[in-house]
This record gives C-alpha cells, structure tokens and sequence, in this order.
C-alpha cells in the first residue's frame, strides 16, 4: 500500500477543511514563486522527467503537452482550460478535488498557466457539480483576496485570471474540442483535428486543456521533484492515481494508491471485498463505462495501469472501477450503459447518432432472450461500423464496451438468443424484417 | 441523442429582472471582449432560475438580444443540453442516476419511490404541483451509489425506505439535509479506512 507521506491527495475525505489556511498546512502555496523562478523550461522538463500521463481518460504525456504551447506569444493570447466535465459513469474523483482539494487545483493552474504563457484559464464544470463549483468558486475568491492569484499572483510576476464556466449536462463536453465548443457559447459538438487546440484553440487562440486531476497533481511534483513522481508505479506509469471503486463491493470508495497497483488489492484491501466474496466476481469495468470489461479470470493478476490494462485490450480511461458480481444480469449492465450514450450522442456524426440506438436496442432485446442467433455477429459488425468512423473518440468509447461484452461474454448471448427465425415463426417479433416472407405460403 | 421539444404554453414576454441582469453583466464580463457569446449557457441558466426553473422562448429570444446573436444559436444552445428545462417542472425537480454504477446497486428501487410519492410518470407534476422526478444519466457521484439529486443537491447512499422519508419531507415543503445517508464521511470506505489515518484521528 502506498505510504501516507506519499499520498497527494492528503484532504481526499475533508478530515482538514477546504479554506486557504488548512490547504497551507499541507504544504499548498508554500513556495510558488520559488518554483516559477525556475522558469518554463524547468518546469516542462520536472513534468516530462516525472513522465505524467493525462488522467482525464487517454493518458497523454502532460509534458509533451505544454510543449506544443508556442514558445512565443504571436498576436493570439493563450488559454489554459481545466477539464471539469467529470461524467464518465464510474467516475467521481475530480469532485473530490474541486470539493476538499481546490487549492491544489487553484495553484497547478497558476503554475501551468505560467508554464504555457496563459493569461487566462476557465474551468469547465459539468453544470450538476453546481455546490462542487461553488466551493471551487469560493476558494478562487479566497486566492484572489491573499493575491495568489490575479495581478503579480502569489509574488511571481505572472497575471493570472481563472473563471468558471458551468456546463449543462452534456457527456460529450469531456471532449476537449466540443468543451471548447461549448465555452464559446455553442453546442457541444467535437471539431475536427487537426489542427489540434494546442496551436487553434478556445477562440481560435493556442489553448492547453488537461484534467483536473492532471493539474491538480503539479504543484506536488514540482516541490517533491519529478524523480520522486517517476519513482513510484512503473516506467512510462508513474506516480499516483484516485480510483473509485463503485459497483458491487462491500464498501465503495474514492482512494489514491500507486499506479500499477494489483486490482485484486484495491478491490479487497480498500474496498471491503466483492460482495458474495471473490467466487462472486462477475466482471469488472476498469475505466469508466466506455473502457471494454474485464472477466474474473483475468481479474485475478491484473494490474493497474494503462500498458497493462492496454495489453489486456482494455484501457485505464478515468480509473473508474465498477465492479459488477454473480448477481448482475451482465448484458442488462451493458444495454443500460448503451443507453447512457444512446442519449448523449451528439448527433453530429451518422454513425455514432444512429449506431448508438441500434446497439442499445439490440442489447435490450438481447437481455430478453428476444433476438435472433445471427444478430449477435450483426452487434459486432455494427460496433466495427461505429469505431473509427467518427469525428470523435465518442465513436469508440460507446461501441468498446459492446466490444468486451462480445469479446468475454458471446456465449451468455448466444446461450439466451438462440432464436432461428427462418426455423420457428415467431410473429410477435415485429422487427424481423424478413417476417413478412413467412407469412407468405410458398415462402 | 435525446430528442427536447419546447413547452406548448409559453408566456409572451420575458425579461431579466435587476438582480439577474446585474449576474449577467458580471458573466458576460468573463469573457473577452466581442465573445459575448460565451456568456449564453449561465444566461440560460440566469433565466431558468428567475423564471421557476424553466426557460421560456420568449427567454431565449431575449438572451439572443442581449448578447448580439441570433435567436436560433441561443434556441440551439438550449435544446441540446439537458439541463435546460423546456417545460415547468416541479419547485423540488428531483433527478435519479440510474446509469449502471447505481443501476446495479439498487436505483431502480429509487424510481419506484418516485413513482409512489411524487407521479406515476417521469415529468409529471406531483398532486400538489410541488414536485417532479425524472431519470438522468451519470451524475458524477458513482461510489455514493444509488444516490439522486434534487434542485442543486446530492442525496447519496440511498435506499428505498429513506428516498421515501426525503420525499415525505420535501412534500411538507422541508429541505431535507444533502450528502450521505449511511452517515458515512464522503467518499471514504464505509467503516474500511485505510489510508490517512493520523489526519482523520489528529
């Protein structure tokens, strides 16, 4: 288990309080300006040498990021934007971090702000998360009163301004260009790249978007030194992560642990075992819902982090774990999340807009037994129509879960739709469109 | 994609009264000068609270005045996201996560209570037209699952017996207190900790 000294997070339950003064005591705003002394360069390379990967959901190196920002200001100001659309189901650390942890988040945007030349920066908060953003509100009023941020911020010669910006229920503004989108006052709806936000952004301006989790991580690295980051987990997986173990465990929980930790200790060390004991285990979903599950047999060995879990043809995505036992019908779980991205579908592609309802339709039929044999390769071919052929990652987030369930679960399917429709005539199944032949004598 | 359409019965006229449109200069200051528009989803947001939680079109119209832009790119806004009602709802608008992660520990016992106390359908005014539920998507609170929200707050670590007593409370016109059920302390585990032990026992 990772020592406490080495936990980031250390107001990750509020045993503390939000306020400046205790968020002091743990060592936030301690010596900003020292840091920024240091200057840009610094500061990228402690970022790359830590090797911090994203934790929003697709794991790029932070680092590398920041250095797409342009090394000089042209006659476009830069942006840094803070993802807050926290909406992947499963998921549910970054509200930790604007409730408990605000000034750790406060002091990552002045550092990055200053590290990629931005004057400004806007956090996107989902628009549910409003007592979250209020919080995240108050604490920004706080720093602005103790000039940590705004004019000379914290001493160190850099202006900076952070706004919120409420979203209003949309998933697809995770996406980092729809989120751009939607600041600018439009439907969410997910541009084209390139060119990527770093050089055509929020406004048309270079622009830098990272989680909150990823920002929120900075200021630590930076005072402790990437070394020490780079020294826990394993290469190119390093530091630590919050997972949220949801689902059907003993006792559900938000904990920071080391990155490549084995899944069988998250779930039963800090999460009180699965419910019915481990016999009982199911599946797991290992990132937030769009991530493919995992079956128990391989659940056994599997460790936590994005190589391994990318080995095992899943991915890390959010670390939203939902644990899912013997007890849960496995294709209801998966026709209820295809459902969830049925409905938030941004309807800009074809695609996605119309492949998504096909699949959930398919799937509730298929968890009522009421699907025919040859439909579960037709779900297949209908995810592979979807993955890939989209503008955004959407595409592949809604159909890889339908993927996994095919992948580890096809003969729960197929055990229960095993419907021949040319052999029995079922003329209550309205939607077999070869149905009207049978009704034909010589058919 | 979910499919919104407006309310049949709309008022004639909107407008923002003083305390609003102090908010909304104070938005719209956020932004860079000549991206007013930036401003249109708090305004929607500024509208649907001074007008009973719904947005009327005659809002929308007098948003897209207010911040120099077409009607039909406010319209547009509108529609697409969720949490702009369209319609009346009830003053307690109460929202059910019954996305997998509560799904399966239990949310569908949620929406039976709703359809108890409040309305037999999702939308529908309760009796006394204080109140109205209806299911949304992940609401971000997974670990504390199931869990629903009502106006702006988080009721977490729900089951059906004590979903029922916040709605008998909510029908007496009684705010009932937001957060866990169980009585557990956020998102730590249940009786399990763990981790920063000194911090929680110093």
């Amino acid at each position: 288990m990772l020592k406490d000294q080495d936990r980031i997070f250390k107001n990750l339950y509020n045993d503390m309080g939000a306020d400046v003064k205790s968020a002091q005591t743990r060592g936030d705003w301690v010596n900003t300006s020292d840091i920024i002394s240091k200057g840009r360069d610094w500061i990228i390379n402690e970022i790359k040498d830590s090797q911090l990967r994203g934790r929003g959901g697709a794991g790029f190196p932070t680092g590398l990021k920041w250095s797409f920002a342009p090394k000089e200001v042209g006659s476009r100001p830069h942006y840094l934007v803070i993802n807050a659309d926290e909406s992947e189901p499963g998921t549910c650390k970054d509200r930790d971090i604007l409730r408990f942890e605000p000034h750790k988040l406060i002091e990552g945007c002045l550092i990055a702000s200053y590290a990629i030349q931005a004057h400004a920066c806007y956090i996107y908060i989902r628009g549910e998360y409003f007592i979250e953003g209020q919080k995240l509100q108050s604490a920004i009023n706080e720093a602005y009163e103790k000039n940590l941020i705004g004019k000379n911020a914290a001493g160190t010669g850099w202006d900076l301004d952070i706004y919120i910006h409420y979203g209003a229920g949309a998933y697809i503004c995770g996406e980092e260009t729809a989120l751009l989108e939607s600041i600018e006052g439009k439907k969410g709806q997910p541009r084209l790249k390139p060119p990527f936000p770093a050089l055509i952004g929020l406004y048309g301006c270079p622009t830098i978007i990272n989680n909150v989790e990823t920002i929120a991580v900075v200021p630590t690295i930076l005072r402790r030194g990437g070394k020490w980051f780079s020294s826990l987990g394993r290469e190119k997986n390093t530091g630590t992560k919050i997972f949220c173990i949801s689902g059907n465990v003993n006792n559900p929980c938000n904990v920071e642990e080391e990155m490549n930790i084995p899944l069988k200790e998250l779930i039963d060390v800090h999460a009180g075992g699965v419910i019915g004991g481990w016999e009982n285990l199911q599946a797991v979903i290992p990132g937030g819902s769009s991530m493919p599950l995992i079956p128990k047999e391989k659940c056994e060995t599997l460790t936590m982090d994005f190589d391994s879990l990318m080995a095992e043809k899943s991915g890390l995505g959010t670390a939203g774990i939902v644990v899912i036992n013997k007890d849960q019908d496995i294709i209801k779980c998966m026709a209820r999340i295809a459902r969830f991205y049925k409905h938030e579908s941004c309807g800009q592609c074809t695609p996605c807009r119309e492949g998504s309802g096909w699949m959930w339709r398919m799937l509730e039929r298929m968890a009522k037994g009421e699907a025919t044999k040859d439909e579960v390769d037709m779900l297949g071919d209908v995810t592979n129509q979807i993955a890939g052929h989209t503008i955004c990652a959407f595409g592949e987030g809604s159909s890889w879960p339908v993927q996994g369930l095919l992948r580890h679960f096809k003969k729960e399917i197929e055990e229960r739709n095993n419907l021949d429709p040319i052999v029995q005539k079922k003329n209550n199944i309205p939607y077999l469109v070869d149905q009207h032949l049978l009704d034909k004598k010589n058919a | 994609m979910s499919l919104r359409r407006p309310a049949k019965n709309q008022p004639e006229t909107f407008e923002f009264s003083s305390s609003s449109m102090e908010e909304a200069n104070k938005i719209v200051s956020n932004y860079p000068e000549g991206k007013q528009q930036s401003a249109v989803m708090t305004l929607l947001y500024i509208a649907q609270k001074q007008n009973n939680n719904w947005i009327p079109l005659a809002a929308m119209k007098y948003i897209a005045k207010f911040l120099d832009m077409p009607y039909i790119k406010v319209y547009e806004v509108a529609t697409f996201y969720t949490m702009y009602n369209l319609s009346p709802v009830g003053k307690y608008f109460v929202q059910v996560c019954t996305t997998t992660p509560c799904m399966i520990r239990g949310a569908n016992k949620l929406v039976e209570a709703c359809r108890e106390k409040i309305s037999d359908k999702e939308n529908e005014l309760s009796n006394d037209k204080s109140c109205s539920w209806m299911e949304v998507e992940c609401l971000g609170a997974c670990v504390n699952a199931p869990m629903m929200q009502i106006n702006d707050n988080y009721y977490e670590d729900l089951d059906k017996e004590k979903t029922l007593e916040i709605f008998d409370k909510i029908l007496k016109g009684e705010d009932p207190k937001p957060g866990s059920y169980r009585g557990r302390l956020n998102t730590e585990p249940e009786n399990n900790r763990k981790t920063l032990m000194d911090i929680k026992n110093a």
